[in-house]
Formats: C-alpha cells, sequence, structure tokens
C-alpha cells in the first residue's frame, strides 16, 4: 500500500515540539527573551538549543529562528515551553497591556524621527 | 515540498547578499555562532512594523537600507495543496517552508523596532497570523508598473485589521502618475497616507515609516473614547 507522499517537514515540527501545535502563552516573533539561571538537563535537544543560545543575551524570537535555523513557528512554541518551565523569562516584566498604546506609538516616532 | 523560495528578493535581483550595511561587534557580541549581535541588555521592550506588497516590489530592500543588518528566518505554513500541485487530486496538507526577511532598529535604549518584511501575495494568507499578532501597523510597497498586484495584500490587510499607509517604490524606468490617479486606482480610503519612497534611499523609507507611525499616532488618538 502507498499512502500519499510524506513531506518530512510535515512531521518534524510536531515532534520537534514535543508534539504541541500552538504556543502556551502569547509568544510572538518579536517577543525578547533571556535566559533564566535554569540547569539545562531534561530539555530535549531542540529546547536545550534555544535555551543555550538564550544564555547569551536578550534575543527576539524571530532572532533565535534566525540563527539556530529553526522555522520561527517551532520557536515560538518551543520558547513558550520554556517560559512556562522558568527556563526563560521576559527581560523585564512588562506592564503594558497587548494593544498598542499611544505612548509606545509616540515612542515609535520619536525615534523614527531621531534617525531621520 | 521543502524548497525555501524567497517571498521578495527585492527589485535588485539580490536574495544572497543580507547584509544591509555594517553592524559592528560590541561588547555585546558573545555568541559567534549566531552571526549577530545578541542585544545591549538594556533593550527590554520590542514594537513591530510590516513591510508588505507584491513580490518583488523592494520590501526586503527598504528592510535592508533601514536597518543595520536584515536577517532570515523560515516559516512553515501549511496549506491545502489539492488542485495545485497534488497530481493525485486527493486534498492534502502541505507544509512549504518560506524564507522571510526582517531587520532590527534599536529606537532608544530600551526599545527596539522590527521590519518584518511580509510576503503580501493571498497565497501566504497562512504565514499573516503569525506576522500581523501585535503588529502596529504595515507600510504597503507599491510598483506604479502592476498596481494589480496590490489588491491581494491590502485585502489581506483589511482582513486582519492591521492599519497601514501606502508607500510608491519609485522605480527607475516607471512613470510618474499623480497620487490621485494612484489613490484612485487601489481604492484607497480617503485617510489613508499614501506616499512616494525608493527603497534603495535610506533616509526616503524612514520618512516612509515616519509618515505610517504619524498616521498610527493620530488614528490612535481619534479612537479613543
Amino acid at each position: 500500500m502507498s499512502g500519499p507522499r510524506r513531506d518530512p517537514d510535515v512531521v518534524r515540527p510536531y515532534v520537534r515540539t514535543g508534539g504541541r501545535s500552538r504556543p502556551s502563552r502569547d509568544v510572538r516573533l518579536e517577543t525578547l527573551v533571556i535566559a533564566a539561571d535554569s540547569p539545562l538537563q531534561g530539555l530535549e535537544p531542540d529546547a536545550r538549543r534555544v535555551f543555550a543560545v538564550c544564555r547569551g543575551g536578550v534575543l527576539a524570537v524571530a532572532e533565535i529562528a534566525a540563527g539556530l535555523e529553526l522555522p520561527a513557528s517551532v520557536v515560538r512554541i518551543l520558547v513558550s515551553g520554556l517560559m512556562d518551565s522558568g527556563h526563560l523569562a521576559a527581560p523585564v516584566r512588562r506592564s503594558r497591556a497587548d494593544a498598542p498604546t499611544t505612548d509606545l506609538l509616540k515612542e515609535v516616532l520619536h525615534g523614527l524621527r531621531s534617525i531621520a | 515540498m521543502a524548497s525555501a523560495p524567497s517571498p521578495d528578493p527585492g527589485p535588485s535581483g539580490g536574495g544572497t547578499a543580507l547584509s544591509g550595511g555594517t553592524d559592528l561587534p560590541g561588547p555585546h557580541d558573545t555568541a559567534p555562532d549566531l552571526g549577530f549581535e545578541y542585544h545591549p541588555p538594556t533593550v527590554t521592550r520590542s514594537a513591530k512594523l510590516l513591510i508588505t506588497g507584491p513580490f518583488g516590489v523592494g520590501k526586503t530592500t527598504l528592510v535592508g537600507a533601514v536597518a543595520p543588518l536584515v536577517l532570515r528566518m523560515d516559516e512553515s505554513m501549511t496549506e491545502a495543496s489539492v488542485g495545485v500541485d497534488d497530481l493525485r487530486g486527493t486534498p492534502q496538507k502541505t507544509t512549504t517552508t518560506v524564507a522571510m526577511d526582517f531587520g532590527r532598529l534599536h529606537l532608544n535604549e530600551s526599545l527596539v523596532l522590527y521590519l518584518f518584511g511580509t510576503p503580501g501575495q493571498a497565497r501566504f494568507r497562512p504565514l499573516w497570523e503569525g506576522l500581523a499578532d501585535g503588529a502596529l501597523g504595515a507600510l504597503v510597497l507599491v510598483d506604479t508598473r502592476d498596481l494589480d498586484h496590490s489588491h491581494d495584500v491590502l485585502d489581506l490587510l483589511e482582513e486582519y485589521g492591521t492599519p497601514y499607509a501606502v508607500a510608491i517604490n519609485r522605480f527607475d524606468d516607471a512613470v510618474e502618475y499623480p497620487l490621485d490617479e494612484v489613490r484612485q486606482a487601489l481604492d484607497l480610503d480617503g485617510s489613508t497616507p499614501l506616499t512616494v519612497c525608493d527603497a534603495r534611499d535610506r533616509d526616503s523609507c524612514v520618512r516612509a515609516l515616519i509618515t505610517l507611525v504619524e498616521y498610527l499616532s493620530a488614528r490612535q488618538l481619534e479612537s479613543r473614547p
């Protein structure tokens, strides 16, 4: 019996994230994270790579994906899992709401004008 | 399919030359295997703008003109492939890997702005959920030689409720049309900013981004009770 051709990438992201298909929390491409002081032991290989690279400093999810050459959707899920387990944290606790605030837009505007 | 086509090589036809400028090594460059620097420890917040538009309109060129470094990440996209390249004719899903370029810009010591080159063709819709989520807004690049191909991206922006401004990327061999005619051809709302830029020129791109953020800022003030 010959089933439909399977693309290895169909399987891989699912396996790589321990069976999860969605992040457990709001982790976006631009979400910044840094490693907490936690041990590497017990982490799956890809989660271990993400955690190890985050020990070097603050990175966004998209940068982890670019640096490790992992699909961004996989990194989002791995990062959310590592935040759940306390391996990764946001650089500081953020107090602003999810929706962009006027202040953030003003800050972006001011920043762009300063480099124009 | 597992190939990684670049959705937008830009008008220069590039796509392999990812460095848009210099990114000098600093004290935070502690992981040479990454190929780029970590953020300074003072950076704690991020914001995101989408740079979008049809294939080949100059999205990556613009990101490279504004940001010191252009990075490339892969994203996997699951789509129904029936009728497209499925020889058996049975409905099935395929996962396609799409390469996406992005850049970052430190706006002050704590805030970093990300510019994501976002493919605007309708077939990339599955990518938009992750990209549009949390985006402050989008700058839509258009080519006046081929305005028809801009309708897909305007539809996607409406669908995701992402506010946007439009910038005509002025190509050297393109006829200059009055802005009113372009506005009409794209069926733009009267309040949507329409400007002109050269995606290769940093200053004109920064001005286009300022136009976008001014609009977003004014729009948000108006929507407040």
